[in-house]
């Protein structure tokens, strides 16, 4: 089957595409972008007298983007099945104009050998709606002691090796990953937290979480291991990426290593630049997070580091849990928020505060996650995958947790009116209209 | 010629004139080797004590027999590894071993720069048997000398060392000794175990079999200890053969004619095949024949280095 987007305003940073013009694919794949200047009889006569069906797609006043894609997903398959399967996860993906997600390792059990990789993949392909990639665990068990067989389950499909939610807290063994990791010149993912600074912690360390009683997590949690893994990562030469970023400090360790040339990149997450820990008011276990969300200087710090290039990437960390498990005590709550469904709507507002341009934006959430990854994604360069997104800029959508795709409800972002939907997604040339 | 020091402590030390000269002193005693009279009076009246303060078992014998093929008198102190000797008795134990009369002291200790401090204190002639993660001169001069027998040269080849690098004295002695002779010395091996500021000694460093092992005329295989395992130096013996197991396919990228070297103790199956091992190409068993030799030709130069 053949698909035409017309008179679409494509944005494909990959190309420096920004324009209106049309797209067509066949089979599957991106055959050709053109501007609308450009002649496009002959191809057009082509499709005419072609035998295949030819779906036209009218774009006008829309935005054509490569399909979105998520270097930072909680797909929680297998064993937690009743928090979102691999099913349900991708679903809420495409909704969300997503078509690649990056699967990480803490599920039951962990993907930390390849048997594990091999079964992320075939439920991937047999039930996905968009792609999924797994990403490894560092070590087995994610208890940070031994190194996965990073190898083997690279060869099995991993693109990148986190012990996201259990960072290595061993110097020796982070160094060691770093190291072993350049043989096959794979990202490691790191998930900055010093687990005996936030030990017990269960929200940001400040004023709010003195008058609310709860235990706090200072920034510098965050930031010693950023730094940490800054320095190790200068020592081996080892590639280091910096998940989540949350905090000022943060930020500014990361600019500064990036200055001295240290093979460093960085991603930050929506809620991290969308609101502050005024959120958890009221206990809300929706706006429990891990890390938590800081506040209105570090949102304004995230602004920042999003704006000068210190933070590469937009990613979800999308965590859904099972609504009784966030309907506890606070303390008993379950870091996570779902965010697959959001995340493109709460950061286009970036664009409209004129923090970045609508490139840059698409950028960060196509081309760059698909570099780092080392995946060929997030581009519509001739020959590569169909996924595309069609954004309508200008339509309202509220967020309503019930008709979530994902099984994840839990959200802080419930009632807010976001500007600008994912319509069409288009994964591998399948159409999911929305 | 002779050599210009009593003591042989590591490669570092030697000049290429005088490799050349323990090489081809030890032609003449290979020759000897293969008499039916395996001894010659060379060394009559003289006394070696062999000092092991870590196990080794090949090194040991080899020396031995060496020793005794030259008429030496042999004492072997058997230092008990659970014995944790300092400085201060180690220079005390070689001091008595002097006093009872000693000519050579071959020494293997797990501290580097234990032959060093050694050599300082006692007016016996000093060889390194292998001291930490410093040198094992003999090993890499009977390297050399198996290279030399089986391909005619050494200069102008191209040899890949391949495995534990880091913790390799092996590996260090002959990166020195093929440096000087202008050979291409290629390492290979996980990052984990390749200390990277050996670039600095000339030395090439690849991560991957493929790459590093084209065209090279020898491939020297290392020892994997098993206990790195553990220590986050690779995920397991498994994946280790995987990527760095010297496998008929990865030794097809080889030159057609390269051999395949190793200073034993062997792990078939996590750093070498067992059909390459026991193959044609293998050189494992002559490295440990011409041992002896090298071993006799660095007794009998030291001696006439002393008189």
């Amino acid at each position: 089957m053949k698909i035409l987007i017309k008179n679409g305003h494509i944005i494909d940073p990959s190309q420096g595409i920004d324009g209106v013009g049309d797209v067509l694919i066949e089979e599957g794949k991106i055959i050709e972008v053109r501007s609308q200047k450009s002649e496009v009889r002959s191809k057009e006569q082509k499709t005419r007298t072609s035998n295949s069906e030819l779906r036209t797609i009218d774009a006008s006043g829309l935005y054509v983007f490569p399909g979105l894609v998520d270097m930072h997903t909680h797909l929680r398959e297998p064993g937690f099945e009743y928090k979102e399967t691999i099913k349900t996860g991708t679903l809420a993906a495409v909704r969300g104009g997503i078509t690649t997600v990056c699967a990480m390792p803490n599920t039951n059990p962990v993907n930390d050998n390849s048997s594990v990789t091999d079964l992320i993949i075939r439920k991937a392909i047999q039930e996905g709606a968009c792609t999924v990639y797994p990403i490894g665990a560092i070590t087995k068990g994610q208890k940070g002691e031994e190194l996965a067989e990073m190898g083997i389950m690279h060869g099995e499909g991993c693109v990148a090796f986190s012990d996201d939610g259990m960072p290595v807290m061993n110097s020796l063994i982070m160094r060691r990953a770093l190291e072993y990791s350049k043989t096959f010149n794979v990202p490691l993912i790191s998930h900055c937290e010093d687990m005996n600074l936030s030990e017990g912690g269960v929200m940001n360390e400040g004023l709010l979480s003195v008058t609310l009683g709860l235990k706090g997590i200072p920034s510098e949690a965050e930031e010693v291991m950023v730094a940490r893994d800054i320095a190790l990562a200068g020592l081996t030469g080892g590639r280091l990426h910096i998940a989540h970023v949350s905090t000022e400090g943060s930020v500014r360790i990361i600019r500064a290593a990036k200055e001295r040339g240290i093979n460093v990149t960085a991603e930050t997450c929506p809620h991290y630049f969308s609101i502050t820990e005024a959120a958890v008011e009221g206990y809300n276990t929706n706006a429990k997070v891990n890390p938590p969300l800081r506040t209105a200087s570090d949102v304004d710090a995230i602004k920042q580091g999003l704006k000068d290039g210190t933070i590469d990437v937009i990613a979800t960390d999308h965590a859904p849990h099972h609504r009784d498990e966030k309907l506890r005590e606070f303390d008993q709550s379950p870091s996570g928020i779902s965010g697959l469904e959001t995340a493109l709507g709460l950061s286009l507002k970036l664009v409209e505060e004129g923090i970045l341009t609508m490139k840059q934006l698409i950028e960060k959430m196509t081309i760059n996650p698909a570099k780092i990854m080392g995946i060929n994604k997030g581009t519509l360069k001739n020959g590569s995958d169909a996924d595309v997104v069609i954004v309508n800029p200008d339509k309202d959508f509220k967020v309503e947790p019930e008709k979530f795709a994902s099984k994840g409800k839990n959200t802080p972002f419930e009632g807010w009116v976001l500007k600008g939907a994912a319509v069409i997604t288009i994964c591998k040339g399948k159409i999911y209209e929305q | 010629m002779k050599l210009a020091s009593k003591d042989l402590l590591g490669i570092k030390e030697l000049t290429k004139d005088e490799i050349t000269l323990v090489l081809d002193t030890a032609s003449g005693f290979k020759d000897v080797l293969k008499r039916d009279i395996k001894k010659v009076p060379a060394l009559r009246g003289k006394t070696a004590v062999n000092l092991f303060f870590e196990p080794s078992t090949r090194t040991k014998t080899s020396f031995e027999l060496a020793e005794k093929r030259l008429s030496l008198d042999v004492l072997n102190l058997a230092v008990t590894t659970s014995s944790v000797v300092k400085g201060e008795s180690l220079i005390d134990t070689a001091l008595n071993v002097q006093a009872l009369g000693a000519d050579f002291m071959i020494i293997r200790h797990s501290s580097s720069g234990a032959a060093h401090l050694l050599s300082k204190k006692v007016n016996a002639s000093v060889i390194n048997a292998g001291d930490g993660v410093n040198e094992h001169p003999t090993q890499a001069l009977l390297d050399a000398f198996t290279i030399k027998e089986k391909l005619g040269r050494i200069e102008g080849l191209k040899v890949a060392i391949v495995g534990d690098i880091l913790h390799s004295r092996v590996a260090k002695s002959n990166i020195y000794l093929l440096a000087k002779f202008g050979v291409e010395v290629r390492i290979i091996g996980p990052p984990t175990l390749i200390p990277k500021e050996l670039e600095s000694h000339g030395v090439k460093v690849f991560h991957d079999m493929e790459t590093g092992l084209r065209d090279v005329d020898v491939v020297m295989m290392l020892r994997i200890q098993m206990e790195r395992q553990g220590k986050g130096f690779f995920p397991s013996t498994l994946e280790y053969f995987r990527y760095w197991g010297l496998t008929a396919e990865r030794l097809s990228i080889a030159d057609k004619d390269a051999i395949v070297m190793h200073p034993g103790p062997m792990n078939r199956g996590i750093e070498i095949a067992s059909e390459i091992a026991d193959g044609p190409r293998s050189v494992i068993l002559e490295q440990v024949t011409n041992g002896i030799a090298v071993r006799m030709a660095v007794l009998y130069l030291l001696a006439g280095v002393r008189g």
